[in-house]
């Protein structure tokens, strides 16, 4: 679906059904130079199941118009526009990556709007390896071949995707290069490595808040998202074994399960 | 800092695959299976709205073809792929996923008997129609485009006759027409090239041949690039439009970089049901898994073969890429830097006669109709592969009466020159033996 946000075009997958607002909305956010696609394997089941579902498309990326934000706070602050934009007052955020500092950000500012945070492979700050930010900042397609490395685990780096005939590395990979690198990737990888009112924000959240964490996460390592986790007021968490940080494709299934349960508990369809 | 991804040898042998998923079993195993158990009526619903990953029933699905299926998208850099029951079963889906009645396809001359036929003579029953340009005519591909086109249709190396397409450019064209450029890339497999860093966009593959490479299954696949924008213009709408067998579903807008796959396997495998059965799919990957060591072996006894054949008074002329007196013999070094292919096709002294002479008293090489065995083999194709084709076809085709096709294999090479100086004996004097 279409519609804007600040006189500029916004995509966002309603996950296969149509967008209806009287159903509770949940906001998914993705990570670092990705796009709705992402999702798939979460959004349709909540569109099926009672939800009206958007997963979005940052500015710039995917099939959303405009230039990339730059900062994970302009990002918070885009995301309750598009609550305002769709006609709600109040969502669930669901974050991977990059989109858990933005979900962090937009709940710790919006505290009346935000009803419940779920966080995938997050952590308070996401300092970046500065070779990898030089060369995503000049497109060079080798940064997307380190973050495919980097940011999957068993399942992606041997295979046996959920969705039969699927390939992680290079589905991942393509997804990243549907734009320029630099203008996507580079832009938000900039973005992380500037943010660092992670657990400030953490801080101040006091809404049902669920962390989904990976054992081989080599970007937002296990550690660092238990750290963020810690921060968080009776913030519930879950790790995956033997999985990366692309849990929510690489163990879809196992994400899916952990997530239902908690929205099905903490933002019931009423 | 370097990626640590696996790499090609690894992939053939690992890709798609984890034993601790399947109780430790280090080979793929066989899932013999046309049906897999619902948990409960939700997890039924949630794998026919694509809510989650999963098998439903083997047309659509089975966990031994997906390892294959993923296998060849890791070894080709496409980012999804589905199998078939044989190469032109493939070819086929491939077009129907594409086109509809009405559309229109731009193919090389120089294709597959079968593939030419489908495209020539039974497409058009679908209102489908196809424009053919011969592979080196780069410019012929731009011209014969038309509003309702659809694709670019090639064979890297043109069968049978080893003319080369220059991919790089004929993308060119294709992309700036807003159409993806398809290859069948049966003759090459990825070890020998990867079309999709030549700007291709589907490679389709019989797997029959190089990559299960024991002559034992029939098998193809369809394989996407990931990059083509399907959404660009209004081309394709049974892929950007929402879709009617599929609650409304937009494949592009959903899925992007697999959408293709995705409604190959949701529309085509549902309604045409070319499905690959488990045990095909697991002697494929047995061949695969020793794709790289054969492939080496096939392309050197190849280019020795060449040479031979080319010093040998019988031999009126070689075709191989990598003759250099082969007119592609440049770009193909650009394009198959690794070895140009294992076919080889010659013409006999004495014409139709000499080489039926010869087909009928080689006994290693064996005359069968098809390419890409680990034995040696040989053919006449005016007389068989393509014998359904007139003169002016044949000449069109690349083809010749004289025409022997020899598809080398991984013997010990003194024996299959020994075997050919017997052929090339009784070709001399055809008049005794040829009817023996
Ligand atoms: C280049 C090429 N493409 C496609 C095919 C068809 O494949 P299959 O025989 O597996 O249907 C063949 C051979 O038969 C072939 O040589």
């Amino acid at each position: 679906m279409k519609f804007n946000v600040s006189n500029e075009e916004v995509f966002a997958s309603t996950g296969g059904r149509p967008f209806d607002k009287n159903k509770p909305l949940i906001i998914f956010i993705h990570g670092s130079g990705l796009t709705h696609m992402c999702w798939v394997l979460q959004t349709r089941y909540f569109a099926f199941h009672g939800y009206s579902v958007l997963a979005l498309d940052l500015p710039g990326h995917g099939l959303s118009a405009g230039k990339s934000l730059t900062s994970v706070e302009e990002m918070a602050d885009w995301i309750n526009g598009v609550i305002d934009a769709v006609g709600f007052n109040q969502a669930s955020l669901v974050g991977h990556s990059q989109g858990c500092l933005v979900a962090i950000e937009c709940a710790s500012r919006y505290p009346n709007k935000i009803k419940t945070l779920s966080l995938m492979g997050g952590a308070g700050a996401i300092p970046m390896n500065p070779e990898l930010l030089a060369l995503a900042e000049n497109s060079d397609p080798k940064a997307v071949d380190l973050m495919m490395d980097f940011a999957h685990g068993p399942s992606g780096h041997f295979g046996g995707h959920p969705v039969p005939g699927l390939y992680h590395l290079n589905t991942g990979s393509m997804l990243v290069q549907s734009k320029e690198i630099k203008d996507t990737l580079g832009v938000d990888f900039r973005a992380c490595e500037n943010y660092t009112n992670g657990f400030e924000a953490a801080k101040k959240l006091d809404l049902p808040t669920l962390s989904i964490l990976a054992d081989k996460d080599r970007m937002c390592r296990l550690k660092d998202g238990q750290k963020l986790a810690d921060h968080i007021k009776g913030s519930e968490v879950h790790v995956i074994k033997n999985c990366g940080h692309m849990m929510l494709l690489e163990e879809a299934d196992q994400t899916l399960a952990i997530l239902k349960k908690f929205i099905l508990d903490k933002y019931p369809i009423i | 800092m370097d990626p640590k991804t696996y790499k090609f040898d690894t992939l053939s042998l690992h890709a798609g695959y984890q034993p601790d998923k399947n109780g430790g079993s280090r080979q793929v195993p066989i899932y013999q299976t046309t049906s897999y158990l619902f948990d409960d009526v939700d997890h039924a619903a949630a794998l026919f709205n694509l809510e989650r990953g999963g098998h439903i029933y083997s047309r659509i699905s089975n966990p031994t073809v997906g390892v294959l299926e993923e296998r060849v998208a890791a070894l080709e850099g496409g980012t999804a792929a589905i199998a078939t029951s044989s190469g032109m079963a493939a070819i086929f889906l491939a077009i129907m996923t594409l086109c509809e009645s009405g559309d229109h396809i731009v193919a090389s001359s120089q294709v597959y008997g079968g593939t030419a036929n489908l495209l020539r003579l039974t497409l058009p029953k679908f209102g489908i129609n196809t424009t053919f340009v011969k592979p080196r005519d780069t410019e012929g591909f731009q011209k014969a485009i038309k509003e309702n086109t659809k694709c670019i249709f090639g064979e890297l190396l043109g069968n049978p006759g080893n003319e080369l397409m220059n991919m790089p450019e004929v993308a060119d064209i294709a992309h700036n027409a807003g159409i993806p450029l398809m290859i069948d890339s049966t003759y090459q497999t990825p070890y020998l090239c990867k079309p999709f860093d030549f700007g291709a966009d589907i490679v389709v593959h019989s797997l029959t041949k190089w990559m299960a490479g024991h002559g034992s299954s029939m098998a193809g696949i369809i394989v996407e690039g990931g990059k083509f924008n399907w959404m660009q213009n209004d081309k394709f709408p049974s892929l950007t439009k929402e879709y009617e067998g599929y609650h409304g579903l937009s494949f592009a807008e959903e899925f992007g970089p697999v959408a293709f796959t995705m409604k190959a396997r949701a529309e085509g495998m549902r309604d045409f049901g070319p499905c690959l059965s488990p045990q095909n799919a697991w002697n494929v990957m047995q061949g695969i898994e020793t794709l790289s060591v054969r492939m080496e072996k096939h392309c050197a006894n190849a280019e020795k073969m060449v040479e031979y054949l080319m010093a040998h008074e019988s031999v009126a002329w070689v075709s191989h890429p990598s003759a250099p007196d082969h007119p592609d013999y440049e770009l193909a070094k650009k394009i198959l830097p690794k070895g140009r292919g294992s076919m080889i096709a010659f013409g006999i002294k004495g014409g139709k006669e000499a080489g039926t002479a010869f087909i009928n008293n080689v006994k290693l090489a064996s005359h069968l109709a098809n390419v890409g065995d680990t034995r040696t083999l040989v053919i006449h194709p005016a007389s068989a592969t393509h014998s359904q084709m007139d003169e002016a076809t044949l000449k069109f085709a690349g083809l010749s009466q004289d025409m022997i096709r020899l598809s080398v294999g991984i013997e010990d090479i003194d024996d299959i020159k020994n075997d050919f100086e017997d052929g090339f004996r009784a070709a001399k004097k055809p008049k005794l033996v040829a009817n023996k």
